[in-house]
């Protein structure tokens, strides 16, 4: 694994001379030097540093619950604090660790390289953006060791205004300041691709990364406020019991759940488009194919963001609003199924004709786009007005948004996270571990939720602690799953870490990729750039070559 | 510990669907299936094809290759759009059928409170967590609750409905197989909301109406409807023979009624429940808004109670039970 040889290839054009300063890993050592860093690279490292503890913590309390969930009785831990693990594990997983992951850590590191910039368009925006985040992580986390909340992560009325005893408004307060740094963060990228990028870059040859990076932040932008409304509303009224939500007051709890919806079926796609933008980096790169039909790829980047705002009703088929409107949002579902269905055929041409190679970066993105697969066709069955009366609030749906969530989104984080590794810490990871983590990632998902489809359709409610004997079999073999899932989940960390002393140099261009990124050191120097890099004539130039590629020729 | 009420020796998987809807429903779910499992398989197939032909180094042909087709994009633009608007539309058209209640179907009133199912037949005849009907014959559950959000679900019915507090809603049902059924909460509602379920026993007819005559009998809904109609004061306005102004409530649901601000509607359990504690919302045209609002007054059951009794009226066959 050793014998990685540099090889800038012919693919990209050249690269323009070298002669910049220390990399941004090696431009200060102090603490200030991070914690007080303006410098987009930094920031993502801190973000990604922060995001992984996080989803450490939202991972522990899924253990507890499938530990809870082997047996039968509720046995493990009591009621109530089984309905304080699911909501940490759905309150971290969605606000501290799904919307920030890919955009903030990774569209943080990539979007200013791949557009040819200094930095983002509001440097200090961003490091304040990181604060937002962190501050807010910290009195969600606070929330939970004071007590924990039980509302679940969608806190519906009047639960959670007038039933729960939990710690609801601070950790409402928590999400609500997470918010307004997704608020910022999607601004500042806005700006940026609009601004900062190189000259002679135009729209239609930006890396699809870029573009659903923007696309998402259009969504984050204009739905996160409802979200703040929303929530700031329920607190209202849990405080100062103002009937807003609570009938008995004169609210009306179905107004709490076309208002969280409004923002949280949006914030579904913030967390899926990033993992598209990924997928559609990797795929070409090792396939040595141009990304097949470029423009219907962006157009459906943007179709998702613009359609998935009109979609939210499709959470509230049985909850007794009209019929009519079911239908409505039923029909606008099925119609934003179809750009998603566009990516993934596009995807699968992109294989034709290709020259394939299966490091670990690319085995994560032919996962995503399996599992993606699956977790969109489901959508279909819960899309569907009739069948989704049987199947909504069971496991069914917990399963289904799981495979677009984990199957999709965190795949697509790894592999992301496998294939800018070198890029951001300039050394190699070791091949053959990424794999069986990688292998051992899609056994274990597989394992841990298709059982959950089964038991969805048998009838098995979500949010139970305890459950009736004829789920248990399929329980056992998802808990089995979650196992091998951790164990998948835990592997990078310690190869990575170990690369980060032993990795091969991994040099400028270590997969020959045609990105602006690629043609910069490893790690890139502060100012990203020696001298303004020129834009590249096609983002995607890639050629099929045949023969033995100079990387791992010990390994094929 | 699931089993608190008994409920579990004659459970199993999921059999068949047991009600007219569910075997709607399945089918639905099977076509569903089929199509996407096919599409995912023609999907893995190529993926799989094309990783194997055209791995690194194979000698497959790689001569021109094509990195975008206008056809073939437009081609599978449209043609999952065919499909899943064709999907969309049975699939609503079943669901539509959900919200036509069938005009003779019997009326059972139930309440979700934290943690329970209390469920009233009309003859007085009350459950706790269970549920008995007839086979054949359409249910009508006018679902109300008193504290959160609960969802009346029935696997084996391929059915389930919210239950939301400060309104009715309703879901109805025609049992088509003999059996218990398990019966869930699936919205969820506290700490116990996993222990909130129970079970519906679908019996012959001969069976249920034996069932509904023996056991604990309180005085029939309607009966007690009409005593809170006379205690509460209702019947010094409403009765034939007050001096108040006020709109007669005998036959009153199904019936369309003209609003003073040009609406018109057709009563339901929504609007009498609405009409006892929002008085001023629906004022019928004609008639000044003088009454005052019972919110506070009267309990959901007592709510139910006067809505049994308002049915009663106009019920030819058991009007006189009032």
């Amino acid at each position: 694994m050793n014998t990685v040889t540099v090889d800038r290839g012919p693919a990209p054009p050249a690269p323009p001379p070298q002669s910049a300063g220390p990399s941004y890993l090696d431009d200060g050592h102090t603490l200030a030097s991070w914690f007080a860093t303006h410098d987009h690279k930094r920031i993502a490292i801190l973000y990604a540093i922060a995001i992984t503890a996080f989803f450490a913590i939202g991972g522990i309390a899924a253990a507890m619950m499938r530990i809870e969930l082997a047996t039968p009785a509720g046995d493990f831990v009591s009621d109530d604090t089984y309905a304080k693990l699911f909501t940490a594990h759905g309150v971290i997983m969605v606000w501290l660790f799904l919307i920030p992951s890919i955009p903030s850590a990774f569209g943080n590191f990539l979007v200013p390289l791949m557009i040819g910039a200094r930095d983002l368009a509001f440097p200090r925006l961003n490091l304040g953006s990181w604060y937002l985040y962190v501050v807010g992580g910290a009195i969600v986390l606070a929330s939970l060791f004071l007590g924990g909340l039980d509302t679940g992560w969608t806190f519906y009325t009047p639960y959670s205004t007038m039933f729960s005893n939990g710690w609801v408004v601070v950790a409402l307060t928590g999400v609500v300041v997470v918010g307004f740094s997704s608020i910022l963060t999607g601004l500042n990228f806005i700006v940026t691709v609009h601004t900062r990028r190189v000259p002679g870059l135009g729209w239609f040859r930006l890396p699809l990364f870029v573009w659903a990076i923007y696309a998402t932040s259009l969504i984050l932008v204009l739905a996160t406020p409802v979200l703040a409304i929303t929530l700031i509303l329920l607190a209202a009224e849990r405080l100062f019991q103002i009937g807003i939500f609570d009938p008995a007051h004169g609210g009306d709890p179905l107004l709490f759940q076309h208002m969280f919806w409004f923002y949280s079926h949006p914030a579904v796609y913030v967390m899926v488009l990033p993992a598209m933008g990924v997928v559609s980096e990797i795929v070409p790169c090792f396939a040595r194919r141009r990304i097949f039909g470029y423009r219907f790829m962006a157009y459906a980047l943007l179709a998702i963001a613009a359609i998935g705002f009109l979609v939210w009703g499709h959470h509230m088929f049985v909850s007794g609003q009209s019929p009519t409107a079911g239908m409505v949002f039923s029909m606008l579902s099925f119609l934003v199924a179809v750009p998603s269905a566009i990516k993934v055929f596009n995807w699968t041409a992109t294989l034709y004709k290709g020259s394939i190679r299966f490091d670990a970066p690319m085995l994560y993105a032919l996962g995503f786009v399996g599992l993606f697969t699956i977790g969109g066709m489901t959508g279909l069955f819960v899309a569907a007005l009739a069948a989704d009366v049987h199947l909504t609030d069971t496991y069914f749906v917990i399963s289904h948004f799981h495979y677009i969530m984990v199957g999709g989104s965190v795949l697509a984080y790894f592999g992301a996270l496998h294939f800018w590794w070198p890029k951001i810490t300039g050394r190699m990871y070791p091949e053959i571990w990424a794999r069986m983590a990688a292998g051992l990632v899609f056994f274990g998902f597989n394992l841990t939720f298709f059982p959950q489809y089964l038991l969805g359709y048998e009838g098995m409610p979500r949010r139970y602690h305890a459950y009736v004997p004829e789920f248990q079999a399929l329980n056992v073999l998802s808990s089995a799953g979650a196992s091998i899932l951790a164990i998948g989940y835990l592997l990078p960390l310690f190869y990575l870490a170990w690369s980060l002393r032993a990795g091969a140099r991994a040099g400028p261009n270590p997969w020959q990729a045609t990105g602006l990124e690629w043609q910069t050191s490893s790690p890139p120097p502060t100012e990203n750039f020696a001298s303004l890099p020129a834009a590249p004539d096609d983002v995607y130039g890639y050629t099929p070559r045949l023969g033995r590629s100079p990387l791992h020729v010990d390994g094929e | 510990m699931n089993d608190g009420n008994g409920v579990g020796a004659g459970f199993g998987w999921l059999g068949p669907a047991a009600s007219s809807a569910g075997e709607r429903a399945d089918l639905l779910l099977l076509v569903l299936f089929v199509v996407c499992g096919t599409v995912a398989l023609a999907l893995a197939v190529l993926i799989v094809w094309f990783s194997v032909r055209y791995r690194r180094g194979s000698k497959a042909d790689r001569s021109n290759p094509p990195s975008n087709d206008w056809r073939l994009e437009t081609a599978w633009t449209l043609t999952p759009l065919a499909i899943f608007l064709g999907i969309f539309a049975w699939a609503a058209w079943d669901y539509a059928q959900l919200s036509i209640v069938p005009a003779d179907a019997l009326p059972i009133q139930v309440l979700g409170k934290q943690w329970m199912w209390k469920l009233d037949h009309r003859n007085g005849r009350r459950e706790i967590n269970e549920l008995h009907v007839p086979l054949g014959r359409p249910v009508k559950l006018v679902l109300a609750s008193e504290d959160a959000i609960h969802s009346f679900f029935v696997p084996a019915f391929r059915l389930k409905q919210d239950v939301v507090p400060g309104r009715y809603t309703v879901l109805w049902f025609r049992p088509t197989r003999l059996g218990e059924f398990r019966l869930f909460c699936a919205e969820f509602c506290g700490a116990e909301h996993s222990k909130m379920i129970g079970r519906v026993v679908v019996m012959q007819p001969a069976d249920y109406a034996r069932w509904l005559e023996s056991g604990p009998l309180r005085p029939g809904l309607a009966a007690r409807g009409f005593e809170l109609y006379r205690s509460l004061g209702c019947s010094g306005c409403h009765d034939e023979r007050s001096t108040v102004h006020a709109p007669r409530l005998q036959g009153l649901l199904g019936r369309v009624v003209h609003l003073q601000d040009g609406r018109s509607l057709v009563a339901d359990e929504n609007y009498v429940r609405d009409s006892i504690l929002l008085p001023k919302k629906d004022v019928v045209a004609g008639f000044d808004p003088v009454m005052p609002s019972f919110a506070g007054q009267v309990t959901e059951e007592d709510l139910q109670a006067l809505i049994e009794w308002v049915r009663a009226t106009g019920d030819q066959r058991t009007g006189g039970r009032g």
